[in-house]
């Protein structure tokens, strides 16, 4: 049933001007396919270097479905590696997290590795005399990845090594991580916690999708975000504040209008923003003794200019997306075809006060943990399609709204917020990056 | 006179409440200052600097409730509906002279929605001061045996 392996045509009509093909979301060929080029063509988040702070700190990640091991050598720098022995493949570390002392030893049959991932050493070595061990892959110790880039903290891999460069694959979207980082007095984050882990029960395309879907926040939201401004309207009595978990809620019920004139803004390879000229998160209240400390470190108008851009959500094609000034990263991590585990990170603003990283942490669970009310009325309407678009009806999903004809794809634009033409942009990259590297495309080339 | 039965006996009724779905009866243990935590890490110490699943007040628990009924929440269309299996309550603490009355007890929470079934194993502590005759619920702390798992949906209360 190969209707779309190194069929690059084939891949490239599930996407068209204002509509995609539901095989996009449902297919298991396709998803096969998203882990063999999709993902290998991308930048992908690994995570972040306050995670690696010691030599021999590592985390693991994965690359799509290809487990990744990062590891920080002694001479300071971050590797990337394919998490498996040379030996028979067991996967060198299992654990989110740890440290590993001055090497890795695979538990197996304990050869070892440097830090930078060379072969240190290997029991009873006479064995492998005049064997030709020399010239075997193995002989080179943990499979690097040789593609990684360390922005501001933030570490990117990719697979393939005739990609597009790190600087022309997210150009200026690069602003939105700019912004968080800058947050910090320091101008330095640091990860101090597990992320929140939520199982979705649906293709990893939906939650990206849903980033800048502003149609959706009023409706299916009205039971969780519009019942708590109606329980606090009705319990508020004579107070006058409104606490933070009112602050971080009400927002989600703004008209359309609001949505409308905040605007989005699209760059280049599927990346793009909501909340241009301000968003649900512009209204909180001022944070005791912050905006004094940032205006000490950067000077009243740079601090100002930072703490004003107040964007609401970048997504990072292909699947993360960067909340900014809450200093939140999601990450959509694909399982299956219909299976995506959501983690979503908090990073502490180094030097700021502990008041922010509470309300960052109050937002991340009352919207990305499994117990969020907010999380139930998105993962519903996610598992909702997922079983809906099973159906021959109608096979395509509209994406039209505010589409103009002759739209061009791979630029910089900023557009009314309620746009779908992010959507329509990550599904041009998804296009570029699926078949970039397909047979049927390289031979035409050739 | 609070005994370590009244405390037991509070802990089966509420247990009791929430499998019967009586969210509002449920809602009057609390205390005025009381709260429902669930959290994220092993001995977790801390609520508020630290990440939660839950770490709710009454108001974020009414808004909960309300938000179960509501005509417009998807999410309950069916219902869920949850079973507790607790196992006899460790008293930690009952001294009525310092008004502390702790007990820790360890449970299986099953909750369905249509065809789903989901199974979770854990301890639920509970802090609980004297007001009046009766004992109302300072901390109720959830601590998930895989906390650090990925979870589905979890809608209702452990
Ligand atoms: S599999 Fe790793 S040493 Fe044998
Ligand atoms: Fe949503």
């Amino acid at each position: 049933m190969d209707r779309y392996r190194n069929n690059a045509f084939a891949v490239e009509a599930l996407v068209r001007d204002t509509e995609v093909h539901r095989d996009v979301y449902v297919d298991p060929e396709i998803f096969e396919l998203e882990m063999e080029h999709l993902f290998p063509n991308s930048w992908i988040y690994i995570g972040h270097a306050s995670q690696l702070s010691k030599p021999g700190d590592f985390i693991t990640a994965n690359i799509g479905r290809q487990p990744v091991l990062a590891s920080r050598h002694t001479d300071g720098a971050i590797h990337v590696f394919y998490n498996r022995c040379p030996h028979k493949g067991v996967k060198i570390a299992s654990e989110p997290c740890g440290n590993t002392g001055k090497f890795f030893r695979c538990p197996y049959h304990a050869w070892s590795f440097k830090t930078d991932g060379s072969l240190l050493a290997i029991p009873l070595r006479k064995g492998y005399e005049g064997t030709g061990f020399g010239d075997a892959q193995a002989n080179e110790g943990l499979s690097k990845i040789r593609n990684v880039v360390v922005y501001r903290d933030f570490i990117f891999a990719q697979l393939n090594d005739n990609g597009v460069s790190f600087a022309d694959y997210f150009g200026e979207s690069l602003s939105t991580i700019d912004n968080m980082v800058d947050r910090s007095p320091e101008g330095k984050l640091a990860v101090v916690a597990a992320p929140i882990r939520y199982m979705h029960t649906c293709n990893w395309k939906m939650l990206v999708e849903n980033q800048t879907d502003t149609c959706h926040p009023m409706v299916a939201h009205e039971s969780s975000a519009g019942t708590a401004v109606k329980v606090w309207k009705r319990e508020q009595g004579a107070s006058t504040e409104t606490p933070m978990a009112v602050q971080l809620y009400g927002p989600f019920m703004s008209p359309y209008e609001f949505y409308e004139q905040s605007g989005i803004r699209i760059w280049p390879n599927g990346h793009g923003h909501t909340g241009v000229a301000n968003s649900i998160h512009s209204n909180y209240s001022d944070i005791e003794g912050y905006l004094g400390q940032m205006v000490a470190a950067y000077g009243e108008t740079r601090a100002h200019e930072i703490l004003g851009d107040v964007r609401h959500n970048t997504v990072y094609f292909p699947n993360i997306m960067v909340k900014g000034a809450v200093a939140i990263l999601r990450n959509f991590i694909p399982i299956a075809v219909d299976k995506t585990l959501v983690e979503s990170w908090v990073y502490r603003l180094v030097g700021a006060p502990d008041k922010l990283y509470e309300r960052a942490l109050m937002y991340n669970r009352f919207i990305n943990a499994p117990t969020s009310i907010v999380g139930h009325d998105d993962l519903e309407m996610y598992e909702r399609a997922q079983e809906g678009l099973k159906s021959n009806g109608n096979q395509w999903v509209n994406l039209q709204r505010l589409y103009e004809a002759g739209e061009q794809a791979d630029v910089t634009a900023v557009i009314n917020g309620t746009s779908e033409r992010q959507m329509r942009n990550q599904f041009h990259a998804w296009a570029k990056f699926m078949t970039i590297d397909m047979d049927s495309h390289v031979e035409a080339a050739e | 006179m609070i005994t370590e039965k009244t405390i037991t006996d509070f802990i089966y009724r509420e247990a009791d409440l929430l499998d019967t779905m009586q969210w509002q009866a449920w809602l009057d243990l609390f205390h005025p200052e009381g709260r429902y935590w669930m959290p994220l890490e092993w001995q977790q110490q801390d609520p508020v600097l630290q990440p939660s699943l839950m770490y709710e007040d009454l108001l974020l628990l009414k808004v909960r409730v309300e938000r179960l009924a509501g005509e417009r929440t998807f999410s309950q269309k069916p219902k869920s509906r949850c079973h507790h299996l607790l196992q006899a309550p460790q008293i930690v603490a009952c001294d009525p002279e310092a008004g502390l009355f702790k007990a820790r007890t360890s449970y299986i929470y099953t909750e369905t929605r249509g065809d789903l079934l989901e199974r979770f194993s854990g301890w639920a502590s509970h802090d609980l001061v004297q007001i009046g005759d009766g004992l109302k619920i300072k901390l109720k702390r959830v601590d998930l045996v895989n906390f650090d798992a990925p979870f589905g949906n979890i809608q209702l209360f452990m």
